[in-house]
Order: C-alpha cells, then sequence, then structure tokens
C-alpha cells in the first residue's frame, strides 16, 4: 500500500501546483494567459515541460515493453532518431512558428494556415483531422492511470476508481491552471523522472545480481541472444522509423507549446538538451525491458514469456484470433512495473511509480491543446468571442477541459486498451504526413491552400486505408511476411506481424513522401495567396 | 559555406542512424553489460547534442528574433 500512498501524495501536489498556478494569474481572464502561460515561459520551464508533454506513457511504459519484446532495437528506432529529428523540427520550424505567434498573435496552427493561405474553412478541416488523430491520446492517458495505480497499489485501487482520480486530478489543474499549471506540473513530473529512473536502474541491476550475469546469461540462450541485436528487424523498417519523429511537430500540443516562450532564445536550451534528455529517460527504461527477458521469479513475466515461446513455435496453425490474444498476453507494458514491484524497495517503488504515474498523464496537455484549439478555431472563429468577450471564451475552454475529460472516461472505462493502443500508432504516422503543412506554410512562398487540403484529405484516406487493411488482413505469426500484392516480381505491399510494409518501408514513408508531393502538385497548379500575405511570411 | 558544411554534418549524422555494421553483434559488451549497439546509439544521441549546439551556434535564426523585437516597441508606442 505505501506505493500507492506515495502515488495519491504525488498526485495532490500536481493538484496543489494547478491551483497555484491560478492563483498566480490573479484571476486575468485572459486568453493569452489561460491558453498560452501569457507566453512567458522561462528557459528551465520550457525544456523540461516541452520535453515532458512529448513523454506519454507511450515513451516509458510502451518503451520498456517493446524492449522487452524486441531487444535492444527500440532504442535506435524510437529515441536515438527522435534526439536528432524532434530538436532539429523545433530548432527550424519551433522558432518560426513562436516568432509569428509573437507578431500576429496566433495561439493556434490553424490560425496561422488560415492567415497563411487566406483560407476559412479549410483550415476547418485540418482542425477537425488534428482533433481526431489527437482524441485516443486522452483516453489512452486515463487508461494508463487506472492501470498504473491498479499495479502500484497491488490491486487495491480497481481500475475505474484509478482511472476517475487521474482523470479529475488533470481536469482539475488544466481547469485551474491553464498552460501555466500544465506547464509547471510537467516540469515536476520531468524533474521527477529524470532523478529516479537511473536510481532504478541501479537498484533494479543489485537486486538482480547484476546486469553483467543478466546479459551473459542472455548471449548464452539461443532464444534471447537476438534480443541484444537488431538481427530480427531490417535495416528498411530500421529506416523508416526516422520518419515517425516528424510528427512531433506537427501536433497540435507541441507547436501551440512553443509559443509560450518569453524569449526566442528560450529554445536555445530546448534543442541543444533534448538529446539528452531522451538519453536519460529512454536507455534505463529500455535496458531494463530488455534484462526483464532474464528474470525467472517473477510469474507474471514468465507468462509472457511462455505466450511468446508458443506464439513463436504454433503461432502459424492458430486462427489469428488466437494469435492475437497471445500477443496481447506476451505483451511487455507493465514489465517495468513488474521489475519495481519484485526488487525495489517499496519507498523507490512508490517514487517510481509517481514518475510512471507522471508520464502517464501527459494527456493534460493535449486535453489544453484542444481546448485552446476549440475555443479559438471554432468559438473564435466563428464569431463567440466577438459576441460573447473574451473571458466567455476562456470559460467556453474550461467547460470543453470538463465535457473533453469526463467523455474520455467513459470511453476508457468501456472500450478496450487495445483499439487505443492501435489509433495512436496510425496517428504517429498521420501527425507525420501532415507535417509537409508546417514546412511548405513556413519556407515555401509557392504552397497553397488547395496544396495544404490535398495533404490533409491525403492523410485521412491514408490513414483509414491502412487501419481498414489491417482490420481485414490478420497479422501472420512471428516470421516472414504475408505478401498481399507484388509487381513485376517486386513485393509492393506485405503484412508483417507488427504491421503493413509497403516496398519494405513502413506505411509512414511513402505517407510522407505522397503528401509532400501532393503538396508541390497542387500549389503548383493553383492560385497563390496575395502578395501582402507573401509579404508578411518572407519579408 | 558554414551552413553548407552544418548541412553536410546533420546528413551524415542521418546517414549515421543505420548503422548496419553493428547489426548482428552485441560484442564487444561496453562496460561488461551494455551490448554495442545499445551503446552506439546512446553514443548517438550526445552526438545530436553536440550537432544542435553547433546549430545554435552557428546557424542561430536572430533575425526573428530582431523582427519581434523591433514590432514589440512599435505596438507599445501604438497603445
Amino acid at each position: 500500500l505505501i506505493p500507492a500512498i506515495v502515488v495519491f501524495i504525488y498526485l495532490a501536489i500536481v493538484l496543489y501546483i494547478g491551483i497555484f498556478a491560478f492563483r498566480r494569474a490573479g484571476g486575468r481572464e485572459k486568453a493569452e494567459d489561460y491558453f498560452l502561460a501569457n507566453r512567458s515561459l522561462g528557459p528551465f520551464v520550457f525544456l523540461f515541460s516541452l520535453f515532458g508533454t512529448n513523454m506519454t506513457a507511450f515513451a516509458i511504459l510502451g518503451s520498456s515493453g517493446h524492449a522487452f519484446t524486441n531487444g535492444i532495437v527500440t532504442y535506435g528506432l524510437m529515441a536515438s532518431s527522435s534526439g536528432l529529428v524532434i530538436p532539429l523540427t523545433i530548432f527550424l520550424i519551433g522558432t518560426r512558428v513562436w516568432a509569428l505567434g509573437k507578431k500576429y498573435g496566433f495561439m493556434t496552427p490553424v490560425q496561422m494556415f488560415r492567415d497563411r493561405w487566406e483560407c476559412g474553412h479549410i483550415g476547418t478541416c485540418i482542425f477537425v483531422v488534428q482533433a481526431t488523430l489527437l482524441v485516443p491520446y486522452i483516453i489512452i492517458g486515463i487508461m494508463g492511470g487506472g492501470t498504473t495505480l491498479n499495479a502500484v497499489s497491488g490491486g487495491r485501487v480497481p481500475y475505474w476508481f484509478g482511472g476517475a482520480i487521474v482523470a479529475l486530478v488533470v481536469m482539475g489543474y488544466v481547469f485551474f491552471g491553464g498552460m501555466r499549471g500544465t506547464a509547471w506540473v510537467n516540469t515536476f513530473q520531468t524533474v521527477l523522472f529524470l532523478l529516479f529512473g537511473a536510481v532504478a536502474v541501479v537498484v533494479i541491476g543489485v537486486a538482480m545480481g547484476g546486469f553483467a550475469n543478466a546479459v551473459k546469461a542472455m548471449q548464452a540462450s539461443p532464444a534471447l541472444a537476438p534480443l541484444l541485436t537488431r538481427e530480427r528487424i531490417s535495416p528498411l523498417y530500421f529506416f523508416s522509423y526516422t520518419f515517425i519523429p516528424l510528427s512531433a511537430i506537427a501536433f497540435p500540443h507541441i507547436l501551440i507549446f512553443c509559443l509560450t516562450a518569453r524569449k526566442m532564445a528560450q529554445f536555445k536550451k530546448t534543442v541543444i538538451f533534448y538529446p539528452l534528455c531522451i538519453l536519460a529517460i529512454w536507455l534505463p527504461c529500455v535496458f531494463l525491458g530488455v534484462v526483464a527477458n532474464r528474470v525467472t521469479d517473477v510469474p507474471q513475466i514468465r507468462a509472457k514469456q511462455e505466450a511468446r515461446r508458443v506464439l513463436a513455435t504454433q503461432g502459424k496453425t492458430m486462427t489469428p484470433e488466437a494469435r492475437d490474444e497471445l500477443r496481447e498476453q506476451s505483451s511487455g507494458d507493465d514489465v517495468l512495473l513488474r521489475l519495481l514491484e519484485r526488487y525495489a524497495p517499496l519507498w523507490l517503488a512508490g517514487l517510481l511509480g509517481a514518475g510512471i504515474m507522471a508520464a502517464v498523464m501527459a494527456s493534460d496537455s493535449q486535453i489544453l491543446a484542444l481546448s485552446t484549439m476549440f475555443t479559438e478555431d471554432v468559438f473564435a472563429y466563428y464569431g463567440g468571442t466577438s459576441r460573447f468577450g473574451e473571458a466567455v471564451q476562456v470559460q467556453t475552454g474550461r467547460i470543453f477541459v470538463v465535457i473533453l475529460t469526463l467523455l474520455a472516461y467513459a470511453v476508457a472505462l468501456r472500450a478496450p486498451e487495445t483499439i487505443f493502443e492501435l489509433a495512436i500508432q496510425y496517428a504517429f504516422s498521420g501527425f507525420a504526413a501532415l507535417s509537409p503543412l508546417l514546412v511548405a506554410a513556413l519556407f515555401w512562398k509557392g504552397s497553397t491552400k488547395w496544396g495544404a487540403l490535398a495533404v490533409t484529405v491525403w492523410t485521412v484516406v491514408a490513414v483509414v486505408a491502412v487501419a481498414v487493411f489491417q482490420s481485414m488482413v490478420p497479422a501472420p505469426a512471428p516470421g516472414p511476411p504475408t505478401l498481399i500484392y507484388s509487381l513485376g516480381g517486386y513485393e509492393i505491399v506485405t503484412r508483417t506481424p507488427g504491421g503493413t510494409a509497403v516496398l519494405g518501408f513502413m506505411p509512414v514513408v511513402p505517407m510522407v513522401i505522397v503528401a509532400s508531393l501532393l503538396m508541390i502538385i497542387v500549389s503548383l497548379v493553383t492560385s497563390k495567396p496575395r502578395a501582402a500575405t507573401l509579404q508578411k511570411y518572407f519579408p | 559555406m558554414t551552413r553548407i558544411l552544418l548541412v553536410v554534418v546533420v546528413t551524415a549524422l542521418y546517414l549515421l542512424h543505420q548503422d548496419f555494421w553493428f547489426w548482428r553483434t552485441a560484442n564487444p559488451l561496453v562496460f561488461g553489460f551494455v551490448p554495442i549497439g545499445l551503446f552506439y546509439h546512446a553514443c548517438f544521441s550526445v552526438a545530436a547534442s553536440l550537432v544542435m549546439w553547433l546549430l545554435v551556434k552557428y546557424a542561430w535564426p536572430a533575425h526573428l528574433e530582431s523582427e519581434v523585437e523591433q514590432q514589440q516597441p512599435e505596438e507599445d508606442a501604438a497603445r
């Protein structure tokens, strides 16, 4: 019960931070103050909260779970590529968006697109697609909260109650604190995880009898040795993954966050230290996920390994449903929690449970971003603010936060988690495919609103097509992929155990390339914005 | 010239991410327990940070900042 008490104390602290931020705002009901912390965040808060915003449950629990199943490749796939691409996009795109936001008062990406390309309803289309792709994150955050509280309390806190508490706490500090509260909470959470992540590695390593022994034993086992290399992953798949981090800058909550810096100089530390923060958090999670395979005295981990073994040896003769069930059983998303439960002393398990809780609660930024987008891109754009005033706009944003959180909680109670995990995978590719919008808006004078519409429609079509394809064609057993379509001896589309491949690449690669081509081709044959508008963006 | 060099450095780093030379081996184990493929990518993260430092030092878009600063006093005066 002690870990659960520590987590509850942590939740009380973050709620207090949100309310403290509300008091700090001094009752000002200005939209810019509530939604963007008055564009006043300093370098320390800006770095840690931007990083914390990106560190979701998927990053912490998902990384160790992925490493448990796939081995050390997880770090190269997801962490080191993000450590290069994300700060690079913040440097190239984030700084420019910040400057335009400061100059012209933009608070959302859609406001900028509407102004840049002189469009109205196309901007609304972009808003709808962004919002639809973002919603699964909020739901999965609440689900993660319920699961984590249930695990750290040894099952004493039921899933529905844990999810409700997390939903209420997040709703509370977003409702009261707005962007300021969210940024402070994210900073607190990131510092907590950075501090205790390294401690966890040392404590678990010592308790396991040293990592050197565990790794050498894995090398000696034919079933586990491949997890210490990348021989089970194709180089094309590995390369494809470098396209996924393009999604980060296209996420509305990240781009909106870029508008909160007081000065552009704040970006300097963020850009430089971002890869090191990724290193500090992902390396322990991935390494612990890999060595969890050597743990023999935790029944839940043994059950996962047994499910994986059955899948590998008998998967080909099973029905797709039986394979899916075994995949679910072998999933390692809770291995980090199991290791803590088994090896960490109670106080540390509690602190790390709180750290994991912090990552799970990263849905706060997404809730606030959706609220900002709704009030700015819909409420204000269609005349709400001019008719009712800015104070009503802020209140509308707060009401939106409450309704969205309650709806997400209701869905989290009823729907299976795997659906939303899948939706998040599609969303990453979807946001990556939307990234050409930003590049074209900021760097290419010749881009047009019709090019933007083509990119948006293509993104929707591609995401839906991949989702439908994967639901209709069951995933094969571990081993070679199933060929679906070939041309001239080349394998064009294949169904892999983990998803889909197009010419051997993940779908995100053709999605981004086609989106970029559509932006170029459609823009070349359609009319450009007025010279005065172009002058604003390309002085 | 500096910009071209920086583009080359960033491109080279992106290509170095595809380290096919450590694909099928865990050895040597760095510090006795870190597989070489994992250690390489940890070092890659440090290299990415250094490249970001180079970008910030030599290609910082200072003109954006000055444009904003120029506009702020004008707005303040207008109020």
